[in-house]
């Protein structure tokens, strides 16, 4: 039981953590309509960012992780002006794969310049598991999903503020907003630029927990199968589903893998993917879209 | 001056729907036929089976894809899951001893079934979805591939392909498998090509372009989804299992991961989405440039010209591949064939550039 408990709660604490890599991808498509497949390779370019100043440059890390979310902020916006907005009315094939390419280039250039060995990212976390009732917890995870939980909280009370009202406007419908004179082009940029921000927070805990280097551009499988899961444009939905995603896949490769030789995880990743959109495309608390002819 | 529309009188229907109603076009058409046939003399071994063989075989590959993406309009980003299944399965079935063609047969077959039966649970929804549940099934035969000992042969195994013949001609020596991935290329450009002038082509457009119009004037949504999936599983099947004879001559699950399914893709929409000659010219640049690239740096590196790590060397295949697909995306989203098409008729005209309108 104590085997079950240990892997229920790191996989909830992993969870919560994809649920910080997914948030990202839900601000931009909430506003923006764009399914970012670029936001894994934004998050290994934080990491990136971080480690230079950190290590390279041997700024304190408080001061390294807000100069990596202002160059991540401004990162959002000039990858809004310059390469999404010309995409705006293509079809989303163009869109996807441009945002796909836009992935690979970052992937090529962070290792390329900076060196493909990973590198270490020390918050002062520790490394001693904390044991609670005999369950050994990942201290690291556990630091983690508490700022997973605080990024998700500030985001959700963003969207109370005047300029969250805003975004959600535009998120709504773009045509409307245009025509009580909000500035859609602008609410798209900063939804960017705060998707940047939040692949800060993202970037700096996978990091320490990874060590950068390129492989941080994979957490955008399994930060795909919480929004799916979640829902697309719900921020709600990225907490429930990066939980569900965490807790499935920890538990069912943690009783699955000794059985068929590892990487379950994988395995249940998609199928999750899979399996909510033959149930429920738009996700558990997505908003389901009515198409017009 | 050129591809000159003067002369071209269609009397009959049939004539009207030739395949090349321009005799320039179909002089064209032979005259690349030709080089391909003649390549093995022109060209030295190792271009033959470095460049052209490869080129071939992808872009066999990007022309099974571009009837689904470009024609029907269904977005597949597992694509390499789906050649893998071919390739897997003729390299079983040429183990057991069956003959290489049926082996072929079976490997478009099995590649259909499977293909299609994800098509059948991904249909309920398009767009993004489509892209999410087709990345989901790569996922998914890669780890069935990888985990599944009867099909990979054991953990981190490579499967060689038995020595087979094809018609007859041993597919050993490079000049008989450059000939097959020609066969090959040129059956499918045929194919692909006649598909689009026919009902069942036609059909598959008009669900492209609006499958709820196309249900209203009488298609048949579903099932031309569906044909669509099988027609292209089962080419992209036949297609894994050319690589793996003609190209690479074993198989692991590496050949067909995901970054492959990505450079499919890449190659349809860098070509152009539907199009026939996209396709080649789309796989070749995809496929070649960043080789080209990568030559030429280490070139000037190693000369003395330019200095730049080796790390850094080797990852800018990767950015420019990036860059490729982004420049293209922005600056020529019908790709390299409207580029061949703006080329054709430019010369169609010239050098009376004021009778175009």
């Amino acid at each position: 039981m104590t085997y079950f408990f240990e892997l229920l709660i790191n996989g909830a604490l992993t969870g919560l953590m994809y649920a910080l890599a997914a948030l990202g991808i839900v601000l931009i498509y909430k506003s923006a309509g764009v399914p970012n497949l670029a936001h894994g390779a934004m998050i290994m370019l934080s990491a990136y960012f971080i480690y230079i100043f950190a290590s390279l440059v041997g700024l304190s890390l408080w001061l390294a992780i807000p100069i990596a979310a202002v160059l991540m902020f401004v990162f959002g916006l000039v990858a809004e002006r310059f390469l999404l907005r010309r995409m705006v009315g293509q079809p989303i094939i163009m869109i996807v794969m441009l945002t796909l390419g836009l992935e690979i280039l970052l992937r090529g250039v962070a290792p390329g310049f900076l060196g493909a060995a990973p590198k270490s990212l020390d918050l002062g976390i520790g490394l001693a598991p904390m044991i609670v009732e005999g369950v050994f917890i990942n201290r690291a995870y556990l630091y983690g999903a508490a700022v997973a939980i605080a990024m998700i909280a500030v985001s959700l009370l963003f969207f109370q503020t005047r300029l969250g009202t805003k975004l959600r406007a535009v998120s709504d419908d773009h045509v409307s907003s245009w025509s009580v004179g909000i500035s859609v082009e602008r609410a798209i940029g900063i939804s960017w630029g705060l998707a940047g921000v939040s692949a800060v927070a993202a970037g700096a805990l996978w990091g320490s927990v990874q060590g950068v280097d390129w492989t941080l551009s994979t957490l955008l499988f399994p930060a795909i199968a919480v929004v799916i899961l979640g829902g697309l444009d719900s921020i709600w939905g990225v907490l429930v589903g990066g939980l569900l995603v965490g807790i499935l896949g920890s538990v069912v490769p943690g009783y699955l893998d000794p059985l068929v030789g590892g990487g379950t995880r994988d395995v249940v990743t998609s199928l999750i993917i899979l399996v909510t959109i033959l149930v429920r495309p738009y996700g558990i608390f997505g908003r389901e879209d009515i198409e017009r002819v | 001056m050129f591809y000159r529309l003067a002369g071209v009188y269609h009397t009959t229907y049939a004539g009207e729907r030739k395949l090349w109603p321009v005799p320039a076009d179909r002089w064209q058409a032979l005259g690349v036929l030709a080089l391909g046939l003649l390549a093995p003399l022109l060209v030295g071994d190792l271009y033959l089976s470095s460049y052209l063989l490869p080129w071939l075989v992808w872009t066999a590959a990007a022309l099974s894809l571009t009837l689904l993406m470009g024609v029907a309009g269904q977005l597949h980003f597992g694509f390499a899951a789906v050649m893998a299944i071919g390739a897997y399965t003729a390299i079983h079935l040429t183990r057991f001893g069956v003959p290489f063609e049926i082996a072929l047969l079976g490997a478009g077959l099995m590649a259909a079934a499977i293909g299609s039966l994800f098509g059948a649970a991904a249909l309920r929804v398009k767009g993004l979805y489509l892209v999410m549940a087709t990345l989901a099934m790569q996922y998914l035969v890669d780890w069935t591939i990888i985990n599944v000992p009867a099909i990979s042969g054991g953990a981190q195994a490579t499967l060689q392909a038995p020595e087979v013949s094809f018609l007859g001609a041993p597919m050993t020596n490079d000049t008989v498998q450059y000939y097959g991935a020609l066969l090959w290329a040129a059956f499918l450009t045929v194919f692909i090509m006649n598909i689009k002038r026919s009902a069942f082509g036609r059909a598959l457009v008009a669900v492209r372009d609006k499958d709820f119009a196309a249900a209203v004037i009488g298609v048949n949504v579903f099932r031309y989804k569906l044909l669509a999936f099988f027609t292209s599983s089962f080419l992209g099947g036949v297609s894994g299992a050319v690589l793996a004879f003609c190209y690479y001559e074993a198989v692991t699950p590496e050949q067909f991961s995901f970054d492959v399914s990505i450079q499919f893709v890449a190659m349809v929409l860098v070509g152009g989405l539907g199009s026939v000659i996209g396709a080649y010219l789309g796989a070749a640049f995809v496929l070649l440039l960043p080789i080209v690239l990568t030559n030429l740096v280490a070139g000037l590196a190693d000369s003395g010209l330019l200095t730049i790590s080796q790390n850094l060397q080797s990852h800018i295949p990767l950015m420019a591949y990036g860059a490729l697909i982004i420049a293209f995306l922005l600056f020529e989203p019908l790709g390299l064939a409207k580029i061949y098409d703006n080329l054709r008729n430019y010369f169609r005209v010239w050098p009376f550039q004021h009778t175009r309108n």
